[in-house]
């Protein structure tokens, strides 16, 4: 799994490519928590190039989130495939976190 | 019948993914099917290693694959502890964000994805998971 960040005014883009699993997870966590840490919490997460997530990486999701909100922001998803949304459905994921289709709506949210 | 050996490394779950997502689309599975399939597998390799092992490197996980007429059954063996499923919480999503667990999300995704959840842990040699997948 490679990451790739855009820093934006309100918010910032992170792109995943590749597998996110136990194996993959953590990075995408340090990621996560070290725009949260460096005092932003408006993060939108890309996932166009990620082709599986597993219950491990959904949970870096909803933590991301329980993160950003405590600081009064939030992290958004776009371009999600019809198979993320099976791992992302089963945790029940679109209750906690937005789902935008594309990054300029999802950058205009903040 | 496909079977391979792999040490018991998240590093190795990719590989593993492949493995049965060839073993799936050579079954004749749609993409969701195939999907479907790497997740279980996944879920259930991940649980072998944090919780039968007890981390990683402390022992194998050997996958088999058998495609049957209209069917893909995945049989996984490790040699790590046993424990009992039934004991393992489901998670609940249906609550507020920072009340979520996540304890028991592997077995949970596993059970919803695919169409039997086996285990048995009386083998005589080692502790046997299998998973099938209909069409």
């Amino acid at each position: 799994m490679d990451v790739v960040t855009t820093q934006y005014k309100r918010s910032d883009l992170v792109k995943a490519l590749g597998r996110i699993d136990s194996n993959t997870a953590p990075e995408l966590e340090k990621v996560f928590n070290a725009i949260i840490e460096g005092g932003k919490s408006g993060i939108v997460f890309d996932m166009s190039e990620v082709d599986f997530i597993s219950s491990r990486g959904v949970w870096v999701l909803l933590e991301t989130q329980k993160a950003c909100k405590r600081k009064k922001g939030k992290l958004v998803l776009i371009n999600l495939s019809e198979y993320m949304k099976q791992s992302l459905d089963l945790a029940g994921v679109k209750h906690f976190i937005e789902i935008f289709d594309d990054v300029t709506a999802a950058v205009g949210s903040f | 019948m496909l079977t391979r050996t792999y040490s018991g490394q998240f590093e190795n779950l990719a590989s593993i993914s492949e493995f049965v997502a060839q073993a799936a689309e050579d079954a004749g599975f749609d993409r969701a099917g195939i999907y479907a399939v790497k997740l279980a597998v996944d879920e259930a390799c991940t649980n072998i290693i944090e919780h039968a092992y007890g981390g990683e490197g402390s022992g194998e996980i050997q996958c088999t694959c058998n495609i049957a007429r209209d069917e893909l059954s995945i049989t996984l063996r490790d040699w790590g502890e046993a424990f009992v499923p039934d004991s393992v919480p489901e998670p609940d999503f249906d609550v507020p964000l920072e009340e979520l667990r996540f304890r028991g999300a592997g077995l949970f995704f596993m059970r919803k994805v695919m169409d039997e959840v086996h285990f048995d842990f009386q083998t005589g040699d080692g502790n046997v998971l299998v998973m099938v997948k209909r069409k």
